[in-house]
């Protein structure tokens, strides 16, 4: 009974950050996790037609499968839907709002019309293999959609139209954008970081205010300022043009692109490399590189073969923070990047808030949350494996 | 909330049900409309006015068209705006869909004059739906001194780099810009909506486009689109004439419009269905689309007032700076709202890829 009270209360403490933990972090993502694979919107408004569909072979429609989309369009009229149905079978094949729009109207006036004699295109057997397919709730198309890849009327995979493909380069050129920004933080972040440790008391409380400076600044506020530096009548350029390094013509394109959106990403991701690095550096004996250097090595000898592999854990953990941050990065590419410097984030909110494509939104979530557990999971492993743990 | 806490007396129960329950009448209002110099010509000549005559207060919300939130709004039953500020094309869709509360045009006041509401609205300022405000205008504006020798004046200049060289602003959304691009190229205004609605005719806009895709920087809201000119970030940029006459008026920037093959759309006050505050809701868009609320917008931004009742009370000075001043009016298009929503999620969507690839 005593020891099992202190554990009780124990867990009670922990509850709150459990409770917590489970509904903002681990619900949320389990209900994107759930829409990238079920979608029941039109399975919701087509109740009727999922029925008669859900068995069909694809060989000949029968009259009951004409009497449910009638039954199912006239109840979407009547409840005040065939605007919203509409939208998103038209999403699912381009052209089924006018055909749906078209029939609702025609069912409202006279509602034992044919289907068929309304429009030609409910004789299609396409339309129908369509149909059977977008009213089951659940589905692959969001994650396929999301890898460029669409379904044919036939269920055939084959690849997005060109006009339409663009997520598999958005995946890579954000994954290309990430390696750059970890690999000029670590340019940069490594030799501060260096010198923050190897400093006096008074340099380093100096040196660690500047880097924790912009940490404390909202995200906005540092992404105007950029603005204000680098737009073609900003601070950098008018510079240049003072000092007769560019002319008028040849003001340099700093923002609104891909420059912009790695120029301002390293400056706000360059705390996480820094800092992980630095609480390494600092907990080094400084007696390994003088024994070195007693023994004759060379300064830059001495670096590379002593001080170097023992600040590799400091390095992996800033790297690895950077890289994984930098994948999912929104506000900076939507503030400074332009057309060019857009990331995968930037669709997925496109989705989310403008088209209203959640499964899409969700999808491409998913396969970027995918990445990064591999990353996070993987990475580290690796480094361990290649010795970075020294 | 009740099955949350079984240990809750009855009392405290009832106080909750009573306390979540709906406000008969309301003394605050959410409006969401698009913010900036707009969303401070509609505060200063309707939503002031209304408080100072009701008590009740006014809380702004800006955001930047289209349905989504209002969407996600609606069908999670957590409806936070009352009253949105929408253009026709969304009003359409969000009609059909029943995002908005159904409008009585009998209960709207009659005209300053005593013509009544039906007759003193213009055409098609009075929807289902919604109730007019003001007529706007998708223009071309530039920044004078990036041209310092000759001046743009016609749409085909926006996509002439080589006579008019500097970078080019763009919304990121398409509507008129794809009509521009066809105009630009020659088809002719009354076939534009033709044209666009065939795969080759799209093909072609977006053809158009390529052209001064690598000079061009994309805004997403009215007020970005002023600070880019205004910095000199770009030459020459799709714009809101009103914005722009607002910068102009109010800032002393250097810029000027193009009102050459100028689009116009019109905004509305839509109530949001399933708001708590119905009534007040309507109370208010009664008050804002009065005569008065109407004609004392256009001191604030040059949008022009859908009541016939309300030209007489505008100065002159500003009359002649709205879309629908003669010497601008000359060939405008209508923006063909009806077009845009059978059409629209494609493209829309189409245009995004376009922009990203």
């Amino acid at each position: 009974m005593n020891a099992a009270s202190p554990s009780r209360a124990g867990w009670a403490l922990v509850l709150p950050l459990v409770a917590f933990i489970v509904i903002a972090f681990l619900a949320p993502i389990a209900t994107m996790f759930l829409r990238s694979v079920h979608d029941p919107e039109i399975a919701d408004l087509m109740p009727r037609t999922r029925q008669a569909l859900a068995q069909w072979d694809g060989a000949g429609v029968r009259q009951v499968a004409f009497d449910a989309v009638s039954a199912d369009l006239q109840e979407a009229n009547a409840t005040n839907q065939i605007g919203r149905l509409a939208q998103r079978l038209n999403r699912e094949q381009n052209g089924l709002r006018r055909l749906i729009d078209v029939t609702a109207r025609q069912l409202q006036q006279n509602p034992d019309t044919q289907l068929a004699r309304i429009d030609p295109g409910w004789s299609d057997p396409d339309l129908w293999r369509i149909l059977a397919r977008v009213t089951s709730p659940w589905t692959g198309r969001h994650l396929l959609n999301a890898l460029d890849v669409t379904v044919t009327a036939d269920g055939a995979l084959v690849r997005q139209e060109e006009a339409r493909r663009l997520y598999v380069d958005l995946f890579l050129r954000t994954a290309w954008v990430a390696a750059l920004v970890t690999l000029i933080c670590a340019l940069l972040g490594y030799p501060y970081a260096y010198a923050m440790a190897a400093s006096g008391p008074s340099l380093r409380t100096l040196l660690l205010f500047l880097v924790l400076l912009p940490f404390w600044t909202s995200l906005l506020v540092r992404a105007t300022a950029w603005i204000v530096l680098l737009q073609r009548r900003g601070v950098i350029n008018e510079g240049l043009l003072a000092m007769g390094l560019i002319s008028e013509t040849g003001r340099l394109d700093l923002i609104y692109n891909m420059t912009g959106t790695i120029i301002v990403m390293v400056h706000v991701l360059l705390p996480f490399f820094v800092l992980p690095l630095y609480s390494v550096m600092a907990g080094l004996p400084t007696s390994y590189v003088r024994a070195s250097a007693s023994l004759g090595a060379h300064p830059l000898r001495t670096f590379a073969r002593v001080y170097l592999p023992l600040t590799y854990p400091g390095v992996a953990a800033g790297g690895l923070l950077v890289f994984i941050l930098s994948l999912g990065y929104y506000v900076t590419p939507a503030l400074v990047g332009g057309r060019t410097g857009q990331l995968i984030s930037n669709q997925i909110a496109f989705h989310m808030q403008r088209s209203l494509n959640w499964g899409l939104a969700a999808a491409l979530g998913t396969l970027l949350l995918l990445a990064v557990l591999l990353l996070a999971l993987t990475l580290p492993r690796l480094a361990e494996r290649g010795g970075l743990r020294a | 909330m009740v099955i949350a806490c079984p240990k809750v007396s009855s009392a405290a129960v009832l106080c909750l049900l009573i306390a979540s329950g709906p406000a008969s009448a309301a003394d605050a209002l959410t409006i969401a409309s698009f913010g900036g110099q707009y969303t401070a010509s509609q505060s200063k000549s309707q939503y002031d006015p209304f408080t100072a005559r009701t008590g009740v207060t006014i809380k702004s919300v800006d955001y930047n068209g289209g349905l989504a939130e209002l969407t996600a709004q609606v069908r999670s039953g957590t409806v936070n705006w009352d009253i949105v500020d929408v253009e026709l094309q969304d009003l359409d869709r969000g009609c059909a869909d029943g995002l908005f509360e159904k409008v009585d045009p009998a209960q709207l006041p009659a005209g300053s004059d005593g013509v009544p509401a039906i007759k003193d609205f213009v055409a098609g300022s009075l929807h289902e739906c919604g109730v007019g405000t003001v007529i706007w205008s998708n223009v071309l504006a530039f920044s004078d001194p990036a041209f310092p020798d000759a001046k743009p004046s016609r749409i085909e200049d926006f996509f002439d780099l080589e006579r008019f060289p500097g970078r080019r602003g763009l919304p990121k959304r398409p509507h008129a810009i794809l009509e521009w691009a066809l105009m630009a190229d020659g088809v002719a205004p009354s076939e534009v909506y033709g044209v666009l609605a065939t795969p080759e005719g799209l093909d072609r806009a977006f053809a158009q486009l390529d052209t001064i895709k690598d000079q061009s920087v994309f805004w997403e809201t009215g007020a970005q689109m002023i600070q880019l000119l205004a910095d000199g970030e770009v030459a020459l940029s799709a714009a809101y004439n009103g914005r722009v006459q607002s910068a102009i008026s109010d800032d002393a920037k250097p810029l000027k419009i193009i009102w050459d093959r100028q689009i116009w759309n019109a905004d509305y006050y839509a109530v949001v269905a399933g708001t708590h505050a119905k009534n007040t809701a309507f109370d208010f868009v009664r008050f804002a689309t009065g005569t008065v609320p109407l004609a004392e917008q256009t001191k604030y931004i040059a949008y022009g007032p859908v009541r016939r009742s309300s030209q007489p009370l505008i100065a002159p000075a500003i009359a002649a700076t709205l879309p629908t001043a003669p010497g601008n009016f000359n060939n405008a298009l209508a923006f063909d709202a009806a077009w845009w929503t059978a059409h629209g999620d494609a493209i829309n969507e189409r245009y995004a890829a376009w922009l990203v690839q």
